[in-house]
C-alpha cells in the first residue's frame, strides 16, 4: 500500500500509453439521505487488473458507475498521463451486469454489435462490412460463432464474452466490468478470466472489475480493493486476504 | 391527380365496389390504411421492445382529452390543440416518471385516468350530451377525404427518415440506458422525442382507427412479428407486412360484415398473434 503519496508520477510501462493511472481522491455518492460511498481513494494503474469485492449492497456496481459519470460524486476522478493530469476523459469500456431485455426478444448479437458501432439502420439493411467488423470484434472474446445468435438465446458466459468483445471495440483505456451475480457455469467463469488475463497481456489497459468470484480473484487479479461504503483493505490479492476486515466481511463465506 | 391513378389502379380489382367512379369512400379507405400501416407497424415495434403498451394506450387518453378541450375552445379544427396537449402529456408523464422513480405503470394508470375524467367531465359539462365524440371512441376510415390521406403520406416519409436516423441509438438505450450513454447516446432526449412521436401518430389517426381499439393496431402486429422473428430486420418486415395484410383486408371485410373497420383490423390482427403463437418454436 505504498500509494498514498502526493507525487503525480506514475511508472508507466510503454512510451505510448496516453492514460497512467487513474486516481479516485475522496470520492462520496450520496442517492436522496442514503451516503451509498465516502472516502473513497484509490489509484488505478496502466496495465493492472484491479478487482473489487465486497458484500451485498457494498455500492461496488455504484463505484463503477460514478467512474462512468454515471452517478453524481463528490470528490475528484483523475486520470493522469505519465506526467501531469490529462484534461479528456480516457476511452472507456463498459461490461454492464445484465442487459435489460425480455428474453424473447429479437434481436441477435449482430444487431447490438451495430447499433453500438454503425450508422446503418438495423432494422434496414446491416452492410456486410459491418458484418465483418462485427465478426472480429466478436472473435477477442471468442464469440465469433455467436454472431446471428438471438441476445435472449444465450447463456450467461456467452452473454458476457459478447459484452466484453463490444467493450474493447475501439480498444479502451479503463475497461470497466460489472460482473453478474450468478448464471454463469463455473467452465464459463474460468474462461473468462482467462480472456481478462490475455486481453491485459495483449492490450495497454487498465481493469477495474466488480467481482463475485473470491477463488478466481485472487488467482487473476493484481490488486483487490475490499469495499463497504469505503475503502476497508487495499493491496495485493495476498495483502487483502491477510487483513482483518477480510476476516471480518467474509467470515464464513470463504 | 394520384388519387385518380390509384381509383383506376384499385378498380382493377375483382370486388362489386371496384367499379370506376363509385364507392370511392372505400377506394379512399384502402390507400389510407396501406400508408398508415406501415408507421403503425414501425413504430410498434419498438414500443413493445421497451415494454410500453401500457404507455401508448394512456396517450390516446391523452388525445381524447385535448380533443375535447378543442373542441371546448372553439377551433374550427380541434386536432391541433389535440397533438399540442397529448405532445404536453407524454412529455409530463416521462418527466415524472424520470424524476420521482415511481413505477411506470403507477405513473401511467394516474395519468390515464385523470386524462380520461377530465374529458369527460369536459366534454359533458353544462348538461351536453356525449353523443357527438363517439366517433372518435370507434373511428370511422371510410370517411377520410382525399386532403387527410396527403397528410398521413407526408407523416409516413418523416416516420421512415425518424426511424433511418434514430432506430439504432433507440434500440441501443432500450437494451443497456448505462451502455448505451457511455458511448455517448443521450437517452433521456431520445426516449421524450419517441414518447412525443407516438403521441402525435396516435392523435392524429385516432377519428380514422377510434381510441377503443388504437392501441391494439400499434401492439399486436408487433407482438405477433416477435413470436417468429429472429434479428431487428425481420421483425421488422414480418411487423410491417401482419400490419399491412390485416389493415387491408380488415377494411374489405368490414365492407362485407358492416363493421366498424377499426375493431375488423384488430380482429385480424389478433387472428395472426394467435397463429404465431402456435408457430413459435424453441428459437436459436
Amino acid at each position: 500500500m505504498n500509494h498514498e503519496g502526493t507525487d503525480m508520477k506514475c511508472v508507466c510501462g510503454e512510451q505510448s500509453c496516453g492514460l497512467c493511472c487513474t486516481r479516485i481522491e475522496n470520492l462520496g455518492v450520496r442517492i436522496g439521505n442514503e451516503t451509498i460511498l465516502k472516502d473513497i481513494n484509490l489509484h488505478v494503474h496502466c496495465g493492472e487488473f484491479t478487482a473489487i469485492i465486497g458484500p451485498n449492497g457494498a455500492g461496488k456496481s455504484t463505484l463503477l458507475k460514478a467512474i462512468l459519470g454515471e452517478v453524481r460524486h463528490t470528490g475528484h476522478l483523475k486520470f493522469m498521463r505519465s506526467i501531469g493530469i490529462r484534461k479528456e476523459r480516457p476511452v472507456i469500456g463498459y461490461v454492464p451486469q445484465n442487459l435489460n431485455l425480455d428474453p424473447t426478444s429479437p434481436t441477435s448479437v449482430l444487431d447490438l454489435y451495430a447499433v453500438c458501432r454503425s450508422r446503418s439502420p438495423v432494422w434496414f439493411h446491416i452492410p456486410d462490412s459491418v458484418k465483418q467488423k462485427a465478426r472480429e470484434c466478436l472473435s477477442r472474446a471468442k464469440a465469433d460463432h455467436l454472431l446471428y445468435k438471438r441476445l435472449g438465446a444465450l447463456s450467461g458466459g456467452e452473454l458476457q464474452r459478447v459484452l466484453l468483445s463490444l467493450a474493447l471495440d475501439p480498444v479502451p483505456e479503463l475497461l470497466l466490468l460489472d460482473e453478474p451475480v450468478s448464471g454463469i457455469d463455473q467452465n464459463g467463469l474460468e474462461m473468462f478470466y482467462n480472456l481478462l488475463s490475455d486481453i491485459r497481456k495483449n492490450y495497454d489497459l487498465s481493469i477495474i472489475m466488480v467481482s463475485h468470484d473470491l477463488d478466481l480473484v485472487v488467482r487473476h487479479a493484481d490488486r483487490l480493493v475490499l469495499l463497504n461504503g469505503t475503502v476497508l483493505a487495499n493491496g495485493t490479492p495476498q495483502e487483502v486476504m491477510e487483513s482483518e476486515s477480510f476476516k471480518k466481511v467474509f467470515m464464513g463465506i470463504w | 391527380m394520384a388519387m385518380e391513378l390509384w381509383y383506376n389502379l384499385v378498380d382493377l380489382l375483382p370486388f362489386e365496389w371496384a367499379v370506376p367512379g363509385k364507392m370511392l369512400f372505400m377506394k379512399n379507405a384502402l390507400l389510407a390504411v396501406l400508408l398508415l400501416a406501415p408507421i403503425f407497424g414501425m413504430l410498434g415495434t419498438m414500443i413493445v421492445n421497451r415494454q410500453m403498451a401500457f404507455f401508448s394506450d394512456a396517450l390516446g387518453h391523452g388525445a381524447f382529452t385535448g380533443i375535447v378541450i378543442g373542441g371546448l375552445a372553439g377551433f374550427m379544427q380541434p386536432l391541433w390543440s389535440a397533438i399540442a396537449f397529448s405532445i404536453v402529456f407524454s412529455v409530463g408523464i416521462s418527466v415524472v416518471h424520470h424524476k420521482t422513480r415511481m413505477s411506470s405503470d403507477t405513473i401511467i394508470g394516474v395519468f390515464s385516468s385523470i386524462a380520461v375524467a377530465a374529458g369527460i367531465f369536459l366534454a359533458t359539462a353544462g348538461g351536453k350530451s356525449f353523443a357527438r365524440l363517439n366517433s372518435y371512441l370507434v373511428g370511422s376510415i371510410l370517411s377520410i377525404t382525399p386532403s387527410e390521406i396527403a397528410v398521413i403520406a407526408i407523416i409516413l416519409v418523416v416516420v421512415l427518415l425518424y426511424w433511418l436516423l434514430f432506430f439504432n441509438r433507440l434500440l441501443f438505450a432500450s437494451i443497456n440506458q448505462v451502455l448505451a450513454r457511455s458511448r455517448g447516446v443521450h437517452t433521456f432526449w431520445l426516449e421524450t422525442m419517441f414518447s412525443a412521436a407516438i403521441a402525435v401518430l396516435v392523435t392524429v389517426s385516432m377519428s380514422w382507427i377510434g381510441l377503443l381499439v388504437i392501441n391494439s393496431f400499434l401492439v399486436l402486429p408487433a407482438a405477433a412479428a416477435r413470436n417468429i422473428a429472429r434479428n431487428q430486420r425481420q421483425y421488422h418486415m414480418i411487423a410491417i407486412s401482419i400490419s399491412l395484410l390485416s389493415g387491408v383486408s380488415g377494411i374489405i371485410v368490414s365492407y362485407y360484415t358492416e363493421t366498424a373497420s377499426g375493431a375488423t383490423i384488430v380482429l385480424i390482427t389478433a387472428a395472426t398473434f394467435l397463429a404465431t403463437l402456435f408457430m413459435r418454436r424453441r428459437r436459436a
